[in-house]
């Protein structure tokens, strides 16, 4: 595991410029925080680091999923905020994202981990002040554990 | 002539026969607030199968309270953007299927659009050209609109939309969904000057975009502090019920001002001196208030429907007969879109 330390939204930045650039296509990326951690503020900063325009990505809790093309990389991002159970986040076709060559980002990922791809980049991100967040950044499978390197190596 | 509008973007199943004098002969809502309570928010698996059980009766109902039978029809209009693609393509189909069987044309309705149109029926009168805003649970978005069939995005919220920051803050608060009557009720007793919470984008005069992510964070902020928290409900059981009421106060005018704020530059650009504003955050008490104020000092014409045309209603898609009459008709090859359009990049 890797912990990486934000003091402000331009750290968050690098941390997504680090992920946009260290994650192969077809990673699938679990987001773990409370309201107002900043899982969506830091898929902004990844979709600005592959192309899409910051203001494109919107929360997704309305809409369950938003899909991001204009980039170098498609981008899915799920939130299951709103979802009941496993059934329903399934029920949204999750697997046709995860077996895509894109990055997908799971919000509120904790509430279905036992239906998430076994192999993934888990991100949990507390709130340590106003403005300061820290990531840590694990993988769950021994395959991973190179990229969480590189993304050390890449942001810090 | 005749119309049936219907309506299932999101929670509501609603349909609605409309003259087109926009004539209301008959609206019928069935919604589905009571299964969503228990889950805190829109569940799409639920509202669709909602939607299918409850669509046909739906419609039915609207016709027979209209006294009238499918072959009295001119056309059928149904909302296809934006909103949760499987309860989208619940009214599309039915719509669709209505088409074939009673040989009628098809009609598309931007549910958004949708909204601003609601001010046009309340009034009864032209209220084109006007700034549209639509501020729902879903959408925060600014319109500047030449005509009923000319809708030009000029804005939106660049992160959560309005009503998802007041529920998402109820929720912090430990208030029931859903969060904007919940807020609005806290926030009657309490003092919105007490915190001082961030009006993001607000002073941005070049851009008429909303930002109430960091809104949220900074409630969630003062609610628990530092820290991981895994369930918000206990932070808030430590708030006594007037923290709650100040909290609830402050927040709901931090948005306001955004929402206000952002309506009078777009007024300001366009040299309009009309406002219409829908969307279920219309609802709110303290922003129509605030809305009518403004109107008054800035001297603009100000369209807010009743709360009935407010929240999602099949009515309002009567915005239809606007494309009936320039000949906008659809063919059976429509799909549905659920994401909104955007502003154009300035």
């Amino acid at each position: 595991m890797s912990t990486f330390t934000a003091n402000d939204k331009h750290d968050t930045d690098r941390l997504g410029a680090a992920l946009a650039n260290a994650l192969p296509p077809g990673t699938v990326i679990a987001l773990i925080g409370t309201l107002g951690a900043g899982k969506t503020r830091l898929v902004q900063a990844v979709a600005a680091a592959v192309g899409v325009p910051r203001a494109e990505v919107t929360s997704p809790t309305f809409v369950l999923v938003n899909e991001y093309t204009s980039g170098r990389l498609p981008i899915y991002h799920f939130d299951t905020y709103r979802l009941k159970d496993d059934d329903e986040f399934l029920n949204l076709g999750p697997d046709e994202y995860f077996d895509s060559n894109g990055l997908t980002f799971v919000e509120w990922a904790d509430r279905v981990a036992d239906v998430l791809p076994a192999a993934r980049i888990e991100i949990t991100i507390e709130v340590t002040g106003e403005t300061s967040r820290e990531f840590h950044v694990a993988a769950t499978s021994p395959q991973l554990e190179s990229i969480v390197t590189k993304i050390h190596s890449l942001a810090v | 002539m005749k119309l049936l509008t219907i309506e299932t973007t999101c929670d509501e199943t609603a349909a609605a026969v409309i003259t087109d004098d926009l004539k209301v002969l008959s609206s019928v809502v069935a919604s589905q607030d009571a299964l969503h309570k228990r889950f805190g928010g829109v569940v799409p698996e639920i509202a669709s199968r909602a939607h299918v059980e409850r669509i046909l009766p739906v419609i039915d109902e609207a016709l027979r309270k209209a006294n009238t039978k499918l072959s009295d029809l001119d056309a059928v209009a149904v909302a296809n953007t934006p909103g949760l693609a499987g309860s989208l393509l619940i009214g599309l189909t039915a719509a669709k299927t209505i088409c074939v069987a009673a040989n009628l044309p098809l009609l598309a309705v931007n549910h958004l659009q949708a909204h601003v149109y609601a001010c046009r029926i309340a009034s009864g009168r032209d209220v084109f050209p006007c700034i549209g805003m639509v501020v729902s649970g879903g959408h925060s978005n600014l319109y500047r609109c030449d005509g009923p069939t000319d809708f030009t995005p000029i804005g939106g919220t660049i992160d959560d939309a309005a009503g998802e920051a007041f529920d998402k803050v109820a929720s912090l608060l430990g208030l029931p969904y859903p969060g904007g009557p919940s807020i609005e009720r806290a926030a009657r007793t309490g003092d919105p000057r007490r915190h001082r919470f961030p009006r993001p984008l607000l002073d941005d005069p070049e851009h008429l975009n909303f930002s109430f992510s960091g809104l949220k964070t900074a409630v969630r902020y003062l609610v628990s502090g530092p820290g991981k928290i895994e369930d918000v409900k206990p932070a808030a059981c430590k708030l006594s019920p007037q923290d709650i009421a100040d909290l609830a106060a402050s927040f709901q005018e931090a948005v306001i001002d955004c929402l206000v704020g952002k309506a009078e530059l777009a007024l300001q650009n366009t040299g309009y001196r009309t406002l219409c504003v829908g969307g279920g955050v219309a609802a709110n008490g303290r922003f129509r208030t605030r809305l009518e104020d403004s109107a008054k000092l800035n001297r603009y014409e100000l369209h807010v429907p009743p709360l009935a045309l407010c929240t999602d209603n099949a009515v309002m898609g009567a915005i239809a007969v606007e494309r009936l009459r320039a000949g906008l008709f659809e063919d059976l090859s429509l799909d549905i879109s659920p994401v909104p359009e955007r502003a154009a990049k300035r």
